[in-house]
């Protein structure tokens, strides 16, 4: 059968699997809990060994291509077909997503948040998974706008209902941020699509006809895809939504938004805006560098003023997606691979802080960094693992982080497409300034939380840390422990040692990544190339 | 005199009557008259088949309606010198019509029982007003057109004040009528105009008519009051001030019934007097629609922000929901726009039945518990009644537009006829929709965040009981918004503007 022998069912599968698991926990009680985190993480672990299996199958010689494509009538009214495709660009990003929801449902297990009805929470999960996964694989922008909504609500119930104290607060502020831009976003989607002649709504149709379209309605066109992806990123002005979500989010939620509801913006830029339309990202580009190097000194200085460990990551979130985008705003081929390989070093590194920030949560019931200390005395492998963080987070050679950001930087010296070259080069010398900071920021951190003598009030085993963890009573019924306070458990170190092999391996050998993603990021550039006169 | 009168006018010729497409207005009929009779003889303590009853009318009506959407409708079955049409575009109206009569019955079944109320006359003025709709879907003239409106207006008039005892109720349906009245009034003053001006009550001979010869004063009269007619039907804003009212002191069935069937009905009206008779007065219509919705969208959404009571708050958001579903009529003169303005309203109207229904029933088993209509009761819903939670999202999500879920298609499709017309009016009108939807956002989310992140209210976590057939009309309702938010193509490929025969002149 051909279908077969060209794997078109892999991605299908692979991104469809997860509702098959929702379909078994719907009909199963809630009040099994074991039974529904089995579930969860049996399709989840299913769901990533599709994901492997594509892996394997890809075809590395001509990642430049779509590979497993499909191209079936879905819409015909309004000249929308069920188009996917993945390629180099595509291919880390959908199983990083995978991956990360497969590890959050392990981690799960024993770190349920306190609300409890894990039924509910693992089933928003996997259909989160559904958006997260299709988003990457799409090829048609109504499919694409599809899944990147489907994302919308489970997330808004994630923040909202096991989130922290001001959770509706934090939960209505994303869910209305992200809708006004997806509002905005879908107007310009159609735009784009009469403009370019209303033929289809397929990705190849549209950057072929795009590029025709008159440089100043695609300024126009550009303008409202900017906010919507903008608000997702996000990027500074549009970020202050991120600092609440994330601090009021439960440990699941910041590291899926983290890892990867981040992503979706900045996939949206490389994957959509440029390649449609650009002419305009030729003309939006230096306000994207600008916005973006804004982005990384206000995150960095962000980041010295807070008093919580989670807020504090929140906000080096906003400045390492300001290095994505200012890799992304560059327009050259070396930016754009920069912006990838960050993308994907960002959702490794920061995954990994929130689930150390959730963890130490869990164990202190504050994450008030005045009054963490001594980690390393306290719980040694915690405390290292959260030095191995802050280490690839600022950026250290060797580890992830540093190829996403050090090629960002690097790209802004000759910005593509006679981008003016003096704009540019402050912002790298602005940037550079900004892995400065991020190393102060960061090794701060970790000296106050992790250096010197533990903070007393956890010490004894009295009454303090009882009276406080009386109302996360459940827990102590899994753990067995009498206080709160241990070092890092087994299932933390099934959910999260995937997460820091990653980091090194990619740190060690980038080109892994590199050479996936390069053949396709070129032709990307050279179609953006072709589209500027 | 009679004679005189008699010899004046010409032959008596008989009507070719094509009995297969009058089949589902005769198995209604038929239906009524059983359900009256079998009502007279039945003994109180089995009125509960009445319902049953009622449902397999419903449904026997259905058969008809597919077996001739399977025969095709080539050459046009059209009967009464051309006055009245079964074309596909009928078929598809006359399907929504009794699929809703048939979720409303099942509705109403435990209602009614428990209510202690009348049944068996509920059910016949039900299926009278559900007949009247599946004429309006055929009528193809002014005086059927009149007749089918009030056929399908008097019985919902009664049905709205059909808890005799409770002063709220009474309010409902004294103030549906009055305005209802009203209305047609307004309506056939228009009409009277229109006839008496092009001398036809045919409405493709006005619209040939109109289109013909230029406007007259009197017809812009005409073709305003017919607006406003049908305006007060769909309850488009300044006209819509019986609906809260009305809405909030019916029984909910039969409120579920107004806001979906009835309102339906009223855009059917409209879309055939614009398609057919009208179409020509555009300098006319198109401004006049275009206020209308604006009006209607923004008022109606500001409204249901303030409101505290669950059934208050559909309400207006169905005022705001009506005013998406007349946009993109404000522009089918403009451009290419007619063909996917009729797609547009055909398809919102399709699967805002079975979101709003769906909210409905919901509302409904939810209601039998907390015994309130304030939002706050649904506080905690997730705790003890997870699936109706689970619905409640998936029916409010798909109001707000929200993909994968039903109306997001339809809001696309109403964005991009607006588009499709291309010229400023348009535009404009796009982005205070677009500021619509998210201001519509708030208030849906406001239930959700009630069901998903507040405390049960007075801490009494008993599950629900739900009746069968609640969950019957929940399983319809849920069924429809998923599948064809995923698969539009199924109501998609309906409603093309060659199916509405004779629209836009022969």
């Amino acid at each position: 059968m051909e279908v077969l022998t060209n794997d078109n069912w892999l991605l299908t599968v692979g991104t469809f699997l997860p509702l098959v698991g929702v379909l078994f926990m719907m009909f199963t009680p809630g009040s099994e809990e074991r039974l529904q985190k089995q579930i969860a993480i049996v399709t989840a672990g299913a769901t990533t060994l599709v994901g492997v299996f594509t892996l394997i199958q890809f075809d590395y010689g001509q990642s430049a291509k779509l590979q497993f494509f499909v191209d079936e009538t879905w819409i015909s009214v309004i000249k929308s077909n069920y188009t996917i495709g993945l390629d180099g660009i595509s291919l880390p990003l959908y199983f990083l997503s995978m991956v990360v929801t497969f590890l959050v449902a392990i981690y799960t297990w024993d770190n349920m948040p306190d609300i409890g009805n894990p039924k509910a929470f693992l089933m928003l999960m996997l259909v989160l998974q559904v958006g997260m996964a299709g988003s990457f694989i799409a090829q048609d922008l109504i499919l694409f706008f599809v899944f990147f909504e489907l994302v919308l609500l489970p997330m808004y119930f994630m923040i909202g209902v096991w989130g922290g104290e001001d959770r509706q607060y934090a939960s209505l502020k994303f869910f209305l941020y992200t809708m006004f831009g997806s509002a905005l976003m879908l107007v310009a989607f159609l735009a784009l699509f009469f403009q370019a002649g209303a033929e289809s709504f397929g990705f190849e149709y549209l950057m072929t006809n795009g590029a025709l379209i008159d440089k100043d309605v695609q300024i126009w066109i550009f303008a409202g895809m900017f906010i919507g992806f903008a608000v997702k990123v996000p990027m500074f002005p549009f970020h202050t939504w991120l600092p609440d979500a994330h601090t009021q989010a439960p440990t699941q939620g910041s590291v899926i938004l983290a890892a990867i509801l981040l992503k979706l913006g900045t996939y949206g830029f490389v994957r959509i805006a440029l390649p449609m339309l650009p002419q305009g990202a030729k003309a939006w580009a230096p306000v994207i560098g600008i916005l973006a190097v804004i982005g990384i000194i206000y995150g960095a200085l962000g980041c010295l003023a807070q008093t919580d460990m989670k807020r504090l990551i929140a906000f080096s979130s906003v400045a390492h997606m300001g290095f994505v985008m200012l890799g992304i705003s560059t327009l050259t081929d070396l930016g754009i691979n920069a912006a990838l390989f960050g993308m994907v070093a960002h959702g490794l590194i920061t995954g990994m802080l929130f689930f150390v920030a959730g963890s130490v949560k869990h164990r202190y019931h504050t994450l008030e960094i005045k009054r963490l200390s001594g980690m390393l005395i306290q719980m040694p492998k915690m405390g290292w693992i959260l030095g191995f963080c802050a280490m690839a987070s600022l950026g250290l050679p060797g580890l992830a982080g540093f190829w996403g950001e050090f090629p960002a930087i690097l790209s802004a010296y000759s910005p593509g497409f006679g981008l003016s070259e003096t704009l540019f080069r402050t912002l790298m010398v602005i940037a550079a300034i900004g892995t400065v900071l991020a190393a102060g920021y960061l090794l701060w951190l970790y000296q106050r939380t992790a250096f010197g003598e533990p903070n007393p009030e956890f010490m004894s085993h009295g009454e303090p840390a009882h009276s406080l963890s009386a109302a996360a009573n459940d827990d102590h019924a899994h753990d067995g422990h009498g206080d709160d306070i241990h070092d890092v458990s087994v299932v933390e170190w099934i959910a999260w040692s995937p997460f820091l092999i990653a980091i090194v391996v990619f740190g060690v050998y980038p080109q892994l990544m590199f050479k996936v993603m390069d053949p396709a990021v070129t032709q990307l550039v050279e179609r953006v190339g072709a589209g500027i006169p | 005199v009679i004679a005189s009168i008699l010899a004046q006018g010409s032959d008596w010729i008989r009507p070719d009557v094509d009995w297969h497409a009058l089949a589902p207005e005769l198995v209604l009929i038929v239906g009524i008259n059983l359900v009256l009779l079998i009502d007279l003889w039945l003994e109180e303590s089995k009125k509960w088949m009445m319902g049953a009853l009622a449902g397999f009318v419903m449904l026997g009506a259905f058969i008809p309606v597919v077996t001739l959407a399977v025969v095709g409708d080539t050459p046009v079955r059209s009967m009464f010198f051309d006055r009245y049409v079964v074309d596909e575009y009928a078929l598809i109206l006359k399907a929504l019509f009794l699929l809703v009569g048939y979720v409303i019955v099942l509705m109403s079944q435990t209602e009614l029982e428990e209510g202690g109320y009348y049944q068996g006359e509920f059910y016949v003025l039900l299926l009278v007003s559900v007949l009247g709709m599946v004429m309006m879907a055929s009528s193809r003239d002014l005086v059927s057109v009149f007749v089918a409106l009030e056929l399908l207006s008097i019985p919902a008039y009664m049905m709205a004040a059909w808890r005799k005892r409770d002063p709220k109720s009474n309010e409902a349906g004294v103030k549906y009528y009055l305005l209802g009245v009203f209305a047609s009034g307004v309506l056939l003053f228009g009409m009277s105009y229109l006839y008496g001006t092009t001398g036809s009550t045919k409405l493709t001979d006005i619209g040939t008519s109109l289109s013909e010869n230029p406007i007259s004063a009197m017809q812009v009269i005409g073709v305003v009051f017919v607006i406003v007619g049908f305006g007060f039907k769909v309850s488009a804003v300044p006209f819509h001030t019986w609906a809260p009212d009305t809405y909030e002191g019916a029984p909910l069935p039969v409120t579920a019934f107004l806001s979906v069937a009835s309102k339906a009905a009223g855009f059917v009206g409209l879309i055939t007097m614009l398609f057919l008779a009208l179409y020509a007065a555009d300098g006319v219509y198109e401004p006049f629609i275009w206020v209308l919705a604006a009006l209607t969208m923004t008022v109606g959404n500001l409204l249901a922000l303030r409101q505290t009571n669950i059934v208050r708050l559909l309400a207006y958001s169905s005022v705001s929901q009506g005013g998406f579903i007349l946009m993109p009529l404000a522009v089918i003169a403009s451009g290419d726009a007619a063909d996917p303005a009729l797609k547009s309203v055909v398809i919102y109207l399709l699967i805002y039945a079975f979101s709003n229904l769906g909210a409905f029933a919901v509302i409904m088993a939810v209601s039998r518990k907390t015994g309130s209509g304030e939002i706050s009761s649904f506080g905690g819903l997730l705790s003890y009644a997870p699936v109706h939670a689970m619905l409640m999202t998936l029916f409010l999500a798909s109001l707000t537009g929200i993909p994968p879920f039903g109306i997001w298609i339809a809001k696309l499709q109403a964005f991009k006829t607006l588009l499709d017309a291309g010229d400023s009016a348009a535009y404009v009108l796009a982005i205070v929709a677009a500021v619509n939807t998210v201001i519509s956002a708030a208030y849906y989310m406001k239930v959700l965040r009630e069901m998903w992140m507040k405390p049960v209210p007075d801490g009494d976590i008993a599950p629900i009981r739900t009746p069968q057939p609640i969950w019957a009309a929940l399983g319809i309702c849920a069924a429809g918004t998923i599948v064809l938010g995923i698969l539009p193509g199924l109501v998609l490929r309906f409603a093309d503007l060659r199916d509405l025969t004779g629209a836009f002149g022969p």
